[in-house]
């Protein structure tokens, strides 16, 4: 049960640490501590923790294990869920071998993630470090950069509606196309409408990015840098190999921030077609299959699977970072 | 920054603000030209939703206003009722906000004060949740909600205004209590992670000695705890407020009448059936992003402070 972790006044005996679990426990004495705590202290201590422990497990964990359940069933979400439902493998051969959107909303999760981790988050990286050096206006340009950070993606999708709109959008119109009859579609033509509604949602992510990196090379003591300048260092070389190490776990969580931004996108295409016609992406087929029109609740859950499998990978390796700087 | 230092890098700053190089002008030409792109959608938007759709019907969208009044703006706030999105969303964001800074405070009270032996696991497991695509959660989640049994105590009425006690189809589904209860429990994730961030680098001597003090476990997360992370509940709050309002794909699979959507979920029926036209739809668009434009103004700050405490220590 509980115990306070801090080692005694008393006695400040070494402390060590557990490996794996990450817990302080202080070497020696381990009984009186429980002393510490009353038995109402201990209950209250296992409700504050164990409530939104159950809460968490009932309506995130469970929903996320029974998607994997479900996908190995033809339940229709109708009824009770029988053995007769159980169709082992099936949707997932459908989902490879025939359904002819998956591939496509694969790849264009893909491209979003490419293009977001190639283009975008170093555009956020390369201004945040541009913006921390001691330049005049810092504090304005990060202003403006960072403001659509706090707008909604469905916001953002209406607001590049205008830019891209065919004959009334700013884009056509600005650049004639509207006039000589060469009218570009650029949310509509599906050759080229996952990369307008990327700029858009780069409007939002580069931001985003500059603000967390900004906030990590503060973070970064300044006496480093003065060293790297003593030691004959020019800007880009202390840039390279004083400033980068020191920030990789800040690194990692951008590297992951990003690829949930990419895995998570739905509100923006959803907004501009509902995720059809070259916008679809993993998470608009699940909803799509499974709760708005269809009710294929097991084939939209071993797509909601694929998605699962996919974000485990930034997930644990957001999970290892934490617990190495925590351990 | 260490004693030893600022003087001569402050000298070295000052000189660099004089002098304006080649290269610094050519920085600013470059920031300049950024922060221009950056803003034009906006501006382009606030610009066509002050054009009444006769000026722009007339002389085309890329052309001198010959008027600018607010007329899109009352057209789309009475005819597409947005009063009543508005009123949906508060009724969401205010007990959601409370209840996420109530639990997670405690929770990361709990796991960061104590020593418990699942203390990182739990932790792994919050934060994680949050970190999950919500698509890969939401058809059996939709199913709970669809088959959770709600008490229906009648309702609070006020104006055209009907709020259900707890429920008023007997469901988790469609309810306003169903949409906090799942910001709540996801938002705790990313609010844990936060706050017992912070909370680490309280001392643990302070609890320590209020417990031999005498003081309840509550107490001391009341009175000494939560006073000192006023500062991180603040951002907290802030980015919470702008997370839930920003909210569109739960409202949208969770909430099945309209009229009971928040304001960035209802956008989505609005569109086509109010907003039929390009001046229309910037006005409404910024009429939905006015809320988060406000705090952009006034707590720009804190709403950083949220963001940059859950990637950096402490």
């Amino acid at each position: 049960m509980a115990e306070t972790t801090s080692t005694t006044s008393v006695a400040p005996a070494p402390a060590v640490i557990k490996p794996g679990t990450g817990a302080l426990v202080a070497a020696g004495r381990p009984r009186r501590r429980y002393s510490l705590l009353t038995r109402h202290d201990k209950l209250l201590l296992t409700l504050m923790v164990g409530i939104p422990l159950l809460l968490d497990l009932i309506l995130i964990w469970g929903p996320a294990a029974a998607s994997v359940g479900f996908s190995f069933t033809n339940w229709s979400g109708i009824g009770a869920i029988s053995p007769g439902n159980f169709i082992g493998v099936k949707n997932y051969q459908n989902l490879f071998t025939s359904y002819i959107f998956f591939w496509p909303a694969l790849r264009h999760n893909l491209i979003w993630l490419a293009f977001l981790s190639l283009v975008s988050t170093p555009l956020g990286m390369f201004l945040a470090v541009l913006l921390d050096r001691e330049i005049r206006g810092t504090r304005v340009y990060q202003s403006v950069l960072f403001l659509p950070v706090v707008l909604s993606l469905a916001v953002v999708g209406f607001i590049w509606e205008l830019q891209y709109a065919p004959s009334e959008g700013f884009i056509n119109n600005a650049f004639g196309l509207v006039e000589s009859h060469r009218i570009i579609d650029w949310l509509g033509d599906e050759n080229i409408n996952l990369y307008a509604v990327l700029i858009a949602a780069s409007w939002r992510h580069v931001g985003y990015i500059m603000v967390l990196y900004l906030a990590g090379l503060k973070s970064v003591d300044p006496s480093l840098r003065e060293a790297a300048k003593v030691d004959g260092a020019n800007e880009r070389q202390t840039f390279f190999s004083v400033v980068l190490p020191v920030m990789a776990p800040i690194n990692i969580v951008i590297v992951v921030v990003t690829a949930i931004e990419s895995l998570r996108a739905f509100d923006i295409v959803y907004i501009i077609n509902r995720g059809k016609n070259g916008l679809e992406l993993l998470s608009t087929l699940i909803t799509n299959n499974s709760i708005s029109e269809a009710s294929l609740v097991g084939f939209g859950s071993a797509i909601a699977v694929v998605l699962l499998v996919i974000s485990l990978v930034p997930i644990v390796t957001f999970l290892s970072t934490v617990s190495r700087e925590r351990a | 920054m260490s004693v030893a230092v600022p003087i001569p890098r402050r000298v070295a700053t000052a000189v660099g603000r004089r002098s304006l190089t080649p290269g610094r002008i050519a920085l600013h030409a470059f920031l300049i030209a950024v922060c221009a792109a950056w803003l034009f959608p906006l501006l382009w938007a606030i610009f066509t939703s002050l054009r009444p759709i006769s000026d722009t019907a007339h002389h085309g969208y890329l052309s001198w206003p010959s008027q600018l009044d607010f007329t899109n703006y009352i057209n789309v706030w009475s005819q597409a009722n947005l009063p009543y999105y508005y009123v949906n969303t508060l009724v969401i964001v205010v007990p959601g906000v409370l209840l996420t800074l109530l639990v997670s405070s405690m929770l990361a009270f709990a796991i960061s004060q104590f020593s418990w032996k699942f203390n990182l696991t739990v932790l792994m497991l919050f934060s994680a949740g949050n970190l999950l695509p919500p698509q890969v959660l939401v058809v059996p989640l939709y199913f709970i909600y669809t088959h959770t049994p709600i008490a229906m105590l009648g309702s609070i009425d006020i104006g055209s205004f009907s709020f259900a006690l707890f429920s008023d189809n007997n469901l988790l589904y469609d309810q306003y209590i169903g949409i906090m209860l799942i910001h709540i429990v996801f938002q705790t994730g990313f609010a844990t992670f936060v706050l017992s961030n912070y909370m680490k680098t309280i001392s643990k001597e302070i609890t320590e000695s209020a417990i031999v003090d005498g003081a309840h476990v509550l107490r001391i997360w009341w009175s000494i705890v939560l006073p000192l992370c006023r500062p991180a509940l603040a951002a907290m709050a802030t980015l919470l407020f702008t997370f839930i309002y920003n909210d569109f794909f739960w409202a949208l699979i969770l909430i099945s009448t309209g009229d009971k959507r928040p304001i960035t979920s209802a956008l989505n029926n609005l569109q086509g059936e109010f907003f039929v036209n390009n001046n229309l739809i910037a006005a409404g668009a910024m009429l939905v992003a006015i809320p988060p434009i406000l705090v952009y103004i006034f707590l720009q700050k804190q709403f950083i402070a949220g963001l940059t405490l859950g990637s950096t220590k402490g």
